[in-house]
């Protein structure tokens, strides 16, 4: 046993370690991505002359103050060391902020909108699915919900949103467009900031839920049928045990085995989700911070987010696997 | 495999409703062989119209009539998943077996190779891709959603691979002289092919939404017609807020027509197939 531990932890060290390697040498490696060169580019633009003497001076300071000097392999080396005491480097669109304070700030925003919904919309999926799948079987709202679930699945999240955003804003405008608050407004503690904060996060919450909880109201249902056909529950009617004791020990504790999988997996791509909502609804979380920061070639920043989402899904998938077998007897350590 | 579809065709209303639909937006994607406009020209028609007997489905702002310019749209979305869905078939079928056969040390590899390609986040690096490629083309788009298509499909193969391998048949057919290359084409394949097509149509599913998706913020090339770029467009002329409700609600219902029907033939086919299967993604 011990020894699977340790193997399964080897493995997610190493898929870590290969998903921010490539991480860190994909945008180093394009020329066009240069971080000095575009920061110039942008002066220029703005119709600043330069002599072409200031602009190689200009060039090594840069350099310098980003802490790109020496060969891509000493960079390499640093940008480890700098890791593992929690330091990203700094931004190089808003410099000098360190790419941790930005993670930090757009942080609260991703979790609150995504956590929320993806634990909120498993625990509704997961209750509706098992009464679908059980004692409501014959419900007419079961097999309503069955149609629409069914519906909403196949159609890819980015078209629902962009369907929601336009009925509930623009056809009927009732929420906001976008953002994550009003305008100019200051994030202090009372009801008012509460209330807006709220309602512009209604939105791509709504959108959120739907998807969440068809899916896991569909796998749960599918789950808990399949169930109730087993012999061992067949066997446990016969020897007449009751009803609720049959659901509660044989059927609810077997189908919510794949269902606690599912949502660690979840929880642990939270990150890759987060794009699209965010630039549909224009909310100010990770994923608009990303979109940012690769336009404006801030590769520190694309990096630092990357890493988290690697490091999430590499430990998501990681306590899975460390943790089935504690709550499934029937999977064994190999 | 043959017997199956026509089975599915023959009892299973869903299965058929859902053909006799793909059927239908094939035969509309064919009508653009003979569209009366090219594709790429502007302002051939009066702009804004909304549907009449001319134009059924209206006008865009930019002169195009709605009607003649979805079958290219569905047409260049339909190629890019389908060709997506070709190539991470042969990618996972090919790592698949090899992993799931060997076994060992080439397993272990191969796994991790997966494994990593799972957790890269797909839409930075598309967002990357954009600014070093300027704009993303067909057909590099094509190549960078198989790289990331393959790898689930790829440990499904696999772990059927892994549980077919000891079975009773395959020791028979070892010991009577088989090649592995044998086995696997001629004994395995059969078993593997109806859950590769289930999770095909899933994947074609995933890479048309794809493409929706990254086409619409404007990340691929803009100019050639495919649903996401025909709802860019819709979007970056403000369609609804001026009222041109025409030019995204036809895109969009179509689109949602075809991921249904496509998603009712996957689940089908993996209900016939193997009714505790999982289809995983989409």
């Amino acid at each position: 046993m011990i020894r699977f531990f340790i193997r399964r932890v080897i493995v997610a060290l190493l898929v870590i370690f290969i998903g921010i390697t490539i991480v860190f040498f994909i945008p180093r490696a394009i020329p066009k991505l240069n971080p000095v060169e575009v920061m110039i580019r942008r002066l220029q633009m703005m119709g600043t002359y330069l002599d072409p003497k200031s602009i190689e001076l200009m060039k090594t300071s840069l350099i310098k103050l980003y802490g790109l000097e020496g060969s891509i392999f000493e960079q390499y080396i640093k940008f480890w060391q700098s890791l593992f005491s929690g330091d990203l480097g700094p931004s190089f669109s808003s410099f000098p902020t360190p790419v941790i304070v930005l993670i930090k700030t757009a942080l609260p925003w991703t979790i609150g909108l995504l956590a929320t919904t993806s634990i909120l919309s498993w625990i509704i999926g997961t209750i509706l699915g098992v009464l679908a799948g059980y004692s409501a079987r014959n419900k007419l709202w079961a097999r309503i919900f069955e149609i629409l679930a069914n519906a909403v699945r196949p159609i890819p999240y980015y078209v629902l949103s962009l369907i929601l955003l336009l009925l509930l804003s623009y056809v009927l405008p009732i929420f906001p467009t976008g953002g994550g608050f009003r305008m100019g407004m200051k994030i202090t503690f009372n009801i008012e900031t509460i209330i807006t904060i709220l309602e512009h996060a209604f939105l791509p919450a709504l959108s959120l839920l739907i998807v969440g909880i068809g899916g896991w109201f569909l796998n749960m249902r599918n789950l808990t049928t399949l169930i109730v056909k087993e012999d061992y529950v067949t066997f446990a009617q016969l020897a007449k045990i009751s009803n609720k004791t049959i659901f509660k020990n044989y059927v609810l504790k077997n189908a919510l085995l794949p269902q606690i999988t599912g949502l660690a997996l979840q929880l642990g791509l939270i990150f890759n989700g987060t794009i699209i909502t965010e630039l549909v609804f224009g909310y100010p979380g990770l994923g608009t911070l990303v979109y940012e920061a690769v336009n404006n070639s801030d590769y520190n920043v694309v990096m630092g987010v990357s890493i988290f989402s690697i490091v999430a899904v590499s430990l998501g998938t990681l306590i899975i696997d460390i943790i089935s077998p504690l709550i499934d007897p029937r999977v064994r350590y190999r | 495999m043959w017997r199956l579809l026509r089975d599915l065709y023959r009892y299973n209303k869903r299965f058929k409703i859902s053909v006799i639909i793909i059927l239908c937006m094939f035969a509309y994607m064919l009508l653009s062989l003979i569209s009366p406009y090219d594709p790429r020209t502007n302002y051939v028609v009066p702009i804004n119209l909304p549907p009449s007997i001319q134009h059924p489905f209206g006008t865009t702002s930019k002169g195009q009539d709605i009607f003649w310019l979805l079958p290219f749209a569905l047409r260049n979305s339909f190629i890019i998943s389908l060709a997506v869905v070709i190539i991470t078939r042969i990618i996972a079928l090919f790592i698949g077996t090899i992993a799931g056969y060997r076994g060992g040390i080439i397993d272990n590899i191969l796994m991790t190779v997966d494994d990593s390609f799972i957790i890269l986040p797909i839409l930075p690096i598309l967002i990357l891709l954009k600014l070093i490629l300027g704009q993303i083309s067909f057909q590099s788009l094509i190549l960078i959603l198989s790289l990331f298509g393959w790898a689930w499909d790829a440990r499904l193969v696999r772990s059927i691979v892994l549980s077919l391998r000891e079975r009773e048949f395959s020791y028979t057919s070892f010991f009577s002289g088989r090649s592995i290359l044998e086995i696997i084409l001629k004994e395995y394949l059969p078993y593997i092919y109806p859950i590769l097509l289930a999770t095909g149509i899933n994947n074609m599913i995933w890479s048309l939404g794809m493409e929706t998706t990254i086409s619409t913020l404007g990340l691929t090339s803009i100019d050639t017609p495919t649903i996401g770029t025909m709802v860019f467009w819709a979007l970056q002329h403000q369609a609804f807020v001026s009222g041109i409700w025409w030019w995204l609600i036809f895109p969009i219902i179509f689109v949602v027509l075809l991921f249904l029907s496509l998603y009712y033939i996957s689940v089908t086919i993996s209900e016939a197939v193997d009714p505790r299967l999982k289809v995983i993604g989409g």
